[in-house]
C-alpha cells in the first residue's frame, strides 16, 4: 500500500470511523442486495468445510471466473463458519441468497455455467428437508436455522473475516465507539444491566469480574481472551474466531477500556491454526489503520494486543493455569484467592473472558443492555451457542436463546435421532458436565436449570446418545480423558481419577461389585472437595451423573454381566449358530485359546465361554457367518 | 549429540525473535517444535543460556505440554497393536519384524526421519488381528511376510515425491 493510501485509510477519529461505517456499510449492503450490479459467491471457510476442500472450491471458482471473463459480473470470497457442518461445504450466492450444500470441486463448473451464467438454480445442490423432501433455496427457510438467534455468531458465514472493511460494514466497532463516549463506570453498569454471564462454563457474571478488576489500583492491567477450547466436541469458540475475529477484538477493547487495561492477550489452542491466522490478520490490519495502539479514536484510550498459543493441555482452559501458561510455566492452576482480578498475569489485575462472552459484548453495547436482557430467562440472559453432535441428524453449531428446551434443540433444530433410533441421553458440559435423560427433555437451557437437572452449561458441547451407547462406557471415556489431562498438582485429582477409571474398567470388564458403586460415589465426591481447580472439582461428574441417572445400567453390568448396548466387549458372549455352522473346524483351528470344540463334518462347533477371550478371530475366519456376539 | 552449527544458529535466532517479550519461553518452544519436530536436551540448554531460564524449568515445561516432544517422530508413525487379541495372533512378532527391518526399537525413529514405531494398546480392531495403523490408516491381518511390502509402500511414495 502506498503511503498516501495508508494515510487515507487511517481511522484515528470518531468522524473517520463514522465515515468508514457509512462507506463500508453501503458497499456491503449493495453486495447483499445486488445494487452494485454484481453477483457474489461466498464459500464457507470454517475448519470443517476446509477439510472437505472448500479452499479448493474457492480457488476453482476464482479460476473459472477469470477464464470465462466474468470478473466484472461476479466475485468470490471465503467467509466464516455456516454452522451446519454435516451439510458442508457451503456455497452461497448473493443477491438471490441461494444456498448450495455438500458442494464438491467438480460442481464448480456447473455453479458458474448454470447458475451464474444462465441464472438457473441447481436443484440437486439445494438442501432437502429430510421429512418433507422439499428442496429449500434460502438458508433462513431451513429448519436448522429457523429457531436460532445469532448474536455471538453475528457475521459468521456472512462477512469476509480477513477484510476489516467488511467487518466495519457489518456494525464492527460501532459498540467501541459508543463505549468510548461513556465513562468506564457506565460501561460496567451497562454490562451489569445486560445480565451477561461467562460463556466458558461457570457462568460468573461478566460485569462483576470487570468491576473487581476496575476497582484495583495498578499501573498495568491485562485483559485476556480465553480461546483454549478443550472440551472434546465443542468448537464454537473456534468458529467465532474464524468467522468474525474483529467482534472478539472489539469485545476485548471494550473490556480493556472498562477496567483500565492497555494490554490484551489472546490465548488460543495451537490446534486451531486457521483461527490464529485470522486473529493475526485482524490485529495487523487494525494496527495499520490506527485502531489498535495509542490514543484510539482520539479518546486517550490506548490498547495493544498480543497472541499466545496453547500447547495441548486441557487444564490451561482453567484461568489460573492459563495465566501460568502465558507466563511460560507449566500450566498448573494457582490457589484462589488471590483472584486474577486482583493478582493475575505477572501479578497484575487481570480479567479473563471466554471468546463467546467477548463476542456478545459488541451486540450488548450496540443494541443496549435493556434490549439484550429481553432475550433469555430470569437468571440467564441472551443466547448460547451449542456444538450439537453425536447421534443427531443435523450436526453443527447452533445458537439459541436461553430458555430453549432440549427437545427443541434435539428434535426441531437437530432434526431428531439418526436412523430414528431411541433417544437415551444428551451429555452437556463436556467432561465436567453430566447427562440428561428422556424425562428431562423439556428442561429449559439456562445455567441454573441445567445445574438443577444434574448437568451444567459448560462451554456448550451437546452430545446426543441413542440406545446403542453404553452409559458406563461413556463415563469411562470421559474419565480416561480427565485422567490423561489432570495436571498432577492435587493428589485427590491425580490419584482419584485414576482409581475411578480403574473401577470403571473393572465394571465394564464384568468384575464389578455393588460395593464399587458406593466406593465410586464417595471417591468422586472427595475429589470434588479436595481439588484446587475447576477441572478437579468437576472430575467426578461423569461418574456421579451417570450413577444417578443410569444406576440400572451399572447394576446390569455388575449383577447380570450384560451390556445391553453391546458396547462393553468383555460382557459380550460369542456364539455359534448350529444351523449355519458347516462343521468345517476353521474357527476351532484358529482359536488362540482352544475354546471351540466340535467334530469336523459331524457336530456343529461350540464356544466354551470360560475359555473364550473374545478376540473375534472366529468371526473373522468363519466363511458362513455362523459366529455372532450377543 | 552434537548440534549442527546452523541448527544452533536457528535456535539462537528464535530466542532473539522474542527477546522483548515478558515471557518468551512458550513462544520459543513452539517455534523450535515447529522448526525441528522436537526439542532435545541440547536445544533446551541453548535456550537456557540465551534466556537465563534454568534448564530444569524448561524441561518441566517441555514435558508438561503434549505439543512438545523430546524425541523426533517420523513422517510415518507406525502403531503396532499389542492388545490381547493381536498379541496372541502374533502382534509382538509383527512389532519385532518392523523393528528388525527398520533397524530401530519401538519408540524410536529411523535416521532418515521417515518412520517411527510405537506399540499401541488395543486399536479396537481385534477381529482383524494383528492390526497395524500407519498415520491413521489401519492395515488388517498383517502377516510377517507383509511387513516388508508395507514399509516399501511408503518408501515408494517418498521416492515418487522426490522424483517429482
Amino acid at each position: 500500500m502506498s503511503k498516501e493510501k495508508l494515510e487515507s485509510n487511517l481511522i484515528r477519529t470518531v468522524k473517520s470511523l463514522e465515515k468508514a461505517h457509512e462507506v463500508c456499510g453501503k458497499k456491503l449492503e449493495d453486495k447483499f442486495s445486488g445494487k452494485d450490479g454484481k453477483r457474489h459467491i461466498v464459500i464457507c471457510g470454517g475448519t470443517g468445510c476446509m477439510s472437505s476442500d472448500s479452499k479448493v472450491i474457492y480457488e476453482t471458482l476464482c479460476k473459472l471466473i477469470e477464464e470465462k471473463g466474468l470478473q466484472d459480473k461476479v466475485t468470490a470470497n471465503m467467509v466464516g463458519c455456516f454452522g451446519f457442518c454435516s451439510q458442508g461445504p457451503f456455497v452461497k450466492i448473493f443477491p438471490e441468497d441461494t444456498l448450495y450444500r455438500l458442494v464438491k470441486v467438480k460442481d464448480c463448473e456447473r455453479i458458474i455455467e448454470e447458475d451464474i451464467i444462465n441464472g438457473k438454480v441447481i436443484e440437486d445442490l439445494l438442501y432437502e428437508d429430510p421429512n418433507t423432501h422439499e428442496k429449500i433455496t434460502r438458508q433462513d427457510d431451513i429448519n436448522f436455522y429457523k429457531k436460532q438467534k445469532r448474536i455471538a455468531l453475528y457475521g459468521c458465514g456472512t462477512i469476509n473475516p480477513e477484510d476489516l472493511d467488511e467487518a466495519l460494514g457489518y456494525d464492527g466497532l460501532k459498540a467501541l465507539k459508543k463505549a468510548l463516549s461513556m465513562t468506564p463506570e457506565q460501561v460496567i453498569e451497562e454490562m451489569s444491566k445486560s445480565g451477561l454471564r461467562g460463556r466458558g462454563g461457570a457462568g460468573f457474571p461478566t460485569a462483576k469480574k470487570w468491576a473487581f478488576a476496575a476497582a484495583q489500583k495498578s499501573d498495568v492491567k491485562y485483559i485476556i481472551c480465553n480461546g483454549d477450547e478443550g472440551d472434546p466436541g465443542a468448537f464454537m469458540d473456534r468458529s467465532i474466531l474464524e468467522g468474525n475475529p474483529v467482534a472478539v477484538i472489539e469485545g476485548m477493547m471494550i473490556a480493556g477500556y472498562a477496567i483500565g487495561a492497555t494490554q490484551g492477550y489472546f490465548y488460543i489452542r495451537a490446534e486451531y491454526p486457521i483461527a490464529c491466522e485470522r486473529i493475526k490478520i485482524a490485529i495487523r490490519e487494525m494496527e495499520e489503520r490506527g485502531l489498535l495502539g495509542d490514543n484510539i479514536l482520539g479518546s486517550g484510550f490506548s490498547f495493544r494486543l498480543g497472541l499466545r498459543y496453547g500447547a495441548g493441555a486441557f487444564v490451561c482452559g482453567e484461568e489460573t493455569a492459563l495465566l501460568n501458561s502465558i507466563e511460560g510455566k507449566r500450566g498448573m492452576p494457582r490457589p484462589k484467592p488471590p483472584f486474577p482480578a486482583v493478582s493475575g498475569l505477572f501479578g497484575k489485575p487481570t480479567v479473563i473472558n471466554n471468546v463467546e462472552t467477548l463476542a456478545n459484548i459488541p451486540y450488548i453495547m450496540r443494541v443496549g443492555a435493556e434490549e439484550y436482557a429481553k432475550i433469555g430467562t430470569e437468571g440467564s440472559k441472551g443466547t448460547k451457542v451449542f456444538a450439537l453432535g453425536g447421534k443427531v441428524k443435523n450436526v453443527g453449531l447452533v445458537e439459541v436463546p436461553m430458555g430453549t428446551t432440549l427437545r427443541t434443540l434435539i428434535y426441531d433444530i437437530g432434526g431428531g435421532i439418526t436412523n430414528d433410533k431411541k433417544f437415551q441421553a444428551i451429555q452437556t458440559g463436556g467432561p465436567s458436565g453430566g447427562c440428561l435423560t428422556i424425562s428431562e427433555l423439556d428442561v429449559p437451557i439456562d445455567y441454573d436449570s441445567l445445574i438443577r437437572a444434574g448437568s451444567m452449561m459448560g462451554s456448550g458441547g451437546a452430545i446426543v446418545m441413542d440406545e446403542d451407547n453404553c452409559m458406563v462406557d461413556v463415563a469411562k471415556f470421559y474419565m480416561q480423558f480427565i485422567c490423561d489431562e489432570s495436571c498432577g498438582k492435587c493428589s485427590q485429582c491425580r490419584i482419584g481419577t485414576k482409581r475411578l477409571l480403574e473401577i470403571l474398567e473393572k465394571i465394564t470388564s464384568g468384575n464389578g461389585t455393588m460395593k464399587d458403586l458406593d466406593d465410586m460415589e464417595e471417591l468422586a465426591k472427595s475429589i470434588t472437595v479436595g481439588a484446587l481447580c475447576g477441572l478437579g472439582q468437576t472430575a467426578g461428574n461423569p461418574v456421579l451423573s451417570t450413577l444417578h441417572k443410569f444406576r440400572d445400567v451399572y447394576v446390569r453390568h455388575i449383577v447380570d454381566k450384560k451390556c445391553d448396548a453391546g458396547v462393553c466387549k468383555d460382557l459380550l458372549e460369542y456364539k455359534i449358530d448350529p444351523e449355519k455352522c458347516k462343521k468345517c473346524s476353521m474357527c476351532a483351528r484358529n482359536c488362540p485359546t482352544s475354546a471351540i470344540t466340535g467334530v469336523p463334518g459331524k457336530e456343529p462347533y461350540k464356544i466354551d465361554p470360560t475359555k473364550c477371550i473374545k478376540c473375534g478371530t472366529c468371526i473373522t475366519v468363519c466363511h458362513f457367518g455362523a459366529v455372532h456376539k450377543e | 549429540m552434537q548440534l549442527r552449527k546452523e541448527a544452533v544458529e536457528v535456535v539462537v535466532q528464535i530466542c532473539d525473535r522474542y527477546k522483548d517479550e515478558p515471557s518468551p519461553l512458550m513462544l520459543i518452544l513452539s517455534d523450535v517444535q515447529k522448526e525441528y519436530g522436537y526439542i532435545p536436551m541440547e536445544v533446551q540448554q541453548i535456550i537456557s543460556a540465551k534466556t537465563g531460564i534454568p534448564v530444569s524449568e524448561i524441561y518441566g515445561v517441555v514435558t508438561f505440554y503434549n505439543f512438545f516432544s523430546l524425541e523426533p517422530k517420523g513422517k510415518y508413525v507406525i502403531g503396532v497393536c499389542v492388545g490381547t487379541a493381536c498379541y496372541v495372533k502374533g502382534g509382538q512378532n509383527v512389532l519385532d519384524k518392523f523393528a528388525e527391518l527398520l533397524k530401530i526399537k519401538p519408540g524410536q525413529t529411523t535416521e532418515d526421519g521417515l518412520f517411527s514405531i510405537d506399540n499401541v494398546r488395543c486399536l479396537g480392531a481385534c477381529g482383524i488381528a494383528p492390526a497395524v495403523s500407519i498415520n491413521g490408516k489401519v492395515y488388517p491381518k498383517v502377516e510377517l511376510s507383509k511387513v516388508g511390502s508395507i514399509i516399501q509402500e511408503y518408501r515408494t511414495i517418498e521416492q515418487k515425491a522426490m522424483e517429482a
